[in-house]
């Protein structure tokens, strides 16, 4: 069974929020603890193929460059992840939860740069394609020259970002949902304007699922992705990937994904502020003597 | 030999006397003229010439990595690490604060691959000039007061370099406060002084996948394995003297 088939390349975030206090060796111990024989038969995260011939992209990125990135790089992050996570609490997890969870809030455990890397890769074959390039259209151009200005303002930005990740990383473009991730903080007059299209970079394996962002294409810029085919010339390797790789057909399902699990989650919070409001207001006489005592300190 | 020092005479004269117009051209800067560094007599950050040939590292490191090593990425952070600084002069002489700060990531990035790779390249020596010959004198004593052994030093650093994620260096560190070795690693081109003012970097070993992918593809191990064959030890024992003395 492939548990991360389902929801990796969608970005979704988990439904469950990380545990406040999530203790990666703690909890492996109280796993042995339990389990007498300290393992247990639990689903395998596999390497996924590019869905393309490794050869099918040349001579843009050569068959030997897949040979080894997909072949060697993400195939290594997959058997460490699996030797990680077995017999812990992630272990039958779906990717994007182990994600977040082994990110713990910034404070990454072991398995959190291997969960990453293979989200990160999965993600990354499925950006391109053989004859990308061009121009997107429909809801994703409105989006982009809502949100940039202009088609090439967005290409840009996203240029800049891959090529001032200073060392290791990504670039990405990402649709931001409008919330934050905490509990007291609520836009008094939510817009679907709210939510709009970001280019970010990140740090070596780290995925924006873990700010919160969903995802929608990201760039390589680790120098195993292109020192084969370009050596230090990264520059070029961005260009060639947005003038002939790039698969808008995917970043725009992508998007349609992002803007429907957006208003779903508009939704719930809606309902969830409903509910909040009915509770508050049985509490409401403590709050107003707790306001004017603020005050009485205030005027002291 | 010769094609090697034709080239960083070439960049070298690059850098100082053409800089003005390739920073024109690249650092999107119009307030910056051409000749307007010059006449401030900025002092700038040169590429060095090697103490050897590019293939004379070989087995060990490939002429080809060494090449590309030297000539464009150390060369990128010269360039790069030039142009900040021109930009940071122009912002502090009009006092704009938001520039200056803007400019710090840049100028560390830059700035620390021009410091790693000058110390980088002092570590290294090929075989038939002594490379890889083990450290005598004081150092010696020193590494196997501080880690047992050689051998232990090799594996410590080894493992850590390994053990990296994403870009960056293992370094052996003298820390002059404790007078004492250490291990350290930094991230992307951060320099050694990042990690602690009291730090000196005796050798420093560049584990981005620029420094050995062409050879080595993803085993960087094998990579850290093999630099020990061509590792100058007296540089090391040099710097260490001079420190402790």
């Amino acid at each position: 069974m492939q548990h991360h088939t389902l929801s990796c390349c969608g970005g979704v975030r988990p439904s469950l929020p990380p545990p406040l206090s999530f203790r990666w060796s703690k909890i492996k111990r109280e796993r042995c603890r339990r389990l007498p024989r300290c393992a247990r038969i639990a689903a395998q995260l596999e390497l996924k193929a590019p869905p393309y011939s490794l050869s099918s992209l040349e001579p843009h990125m050569s068959r030997e460059t897949l040979e080894y990135h997909w072949g060697r790089h993400h195939r290594a992050h997959v058997a460490s992840l699996n030797n990680l996570i077995a017999g812990t609490d992630l272990d039958g997890m779906g990717l994007d939860e182990i994600v977040v969870v082994s990110y713990n809030k910034g404070n990454p455990l072991p398995p959190f740069v291997h969960a990453a890397q293979v989200w990160n890769h999965d993600f990354f074959w499925q950006s391109i394609k053989p004859g990308g390039g061009g121009r997107p259209s429909g809801r994703l151009m409105e989006l982009i020259e809502r949100d940039f200005g202009s088609f090439d303002r967005m290409l840009e930005e996203f240029k800049r970002a891959a090529l001032t990740q200073f060392g290791s990383g990504w670039a990405w473009l990402v649709y931001k949902a409008n919330r934050l991730d905490v509990g007291n903080a609520v836009n008094p007059c939510p817009s679907e304007k709210d939510n709009k299209l970001v280019v970010l970079k990140s740090p070596n394996a780290v995925n924006p699922i873990v700010w919160d962002y969903f995802p929608l294409l990201a760039i390589d810029v680790w120098e195993h992705a292109y020192y084969l085919d370009y050596e230090n010339r990264r520059a070029d390797y961005v260009s060639i990937f947005l003038e002939k790789l790039v698969s808008w057909e995917a970043v725009s399902d992508r998007l349609d994904v992002a803007i429907e699990r957006a208003a779903e989650r508009a939704r719930e919070d809606e309902t969830r502020r409903q509910e909040d409001d009915t509770a508050v207001s049985h509490s409401e006489a403590v709050e107003m003597y707790l306001d004017s005592d603020t005050d009485d300190s205030e005027a002291e | 030999m010769a094609l090697r020092t034709l080239f960083t005479k070439k960049s070298l004269t690059l850098a100082s006397a053409f800089r003005p117009i390739a920073v024109a051209s690249t650092a999107g800067d119009q307030r910056l003229g051409s000749g307007l560094s010059q006449a401030r007599g900025l002092t700038v950050a040169a590429l060095p010439d090697l103490p050897y040939d590019y293939g004379a590292l070989e087995p060990a490191i490939s002429g080809e990595i060494m090449r590309l090593h030297h000539q464009k990425h150390h060369q990128a952070y010269v360039t790069n690490y030039n142009n900040a600084l021109e930009q940071l002069e122009a912002a502090i002489a009009m006092g704009d604060a938001t520039a200056v700060v803007r400019l710090q990531s840049a100028i560390k990035f830059n700035g620390g691959g021009h410091i790693n790779h000058s110390i980088f390249w002092k570590n290294l020596k090929p075989v038939n000039e002594g490379g890889g010959e083990p450290p005598h004198s004081s150092l010696g004593w020193a590494i196997d007061t501080d880690f047992g052994s050689l051998e232990a030093l090799v594996q410590k650093m080894n493992a850590e370099g390994a053990a990296l994620q994403g870009s960056g260096w293992v370094w052996l560190a003298l820390d002059k406060g404790f007078k004492k070795l250490t291990v350290e690693t930094t991230a992307n081109q951060d320099p050694l002084v990042t990690k602690g003012a009291n730090l000196v970097p005796l050798l420093g070993i560049d584990v981005w996948e620029h420094a050995y992918y062409l050879q080595y593809k993803n085993v960087r191990p094998d990579y850290l394995k093999n630099i020990w064959k061509v590792i100058d030890w007296k540089y090391a024992s040099e710097v260490y003297e001079k420190e402790t003395a």
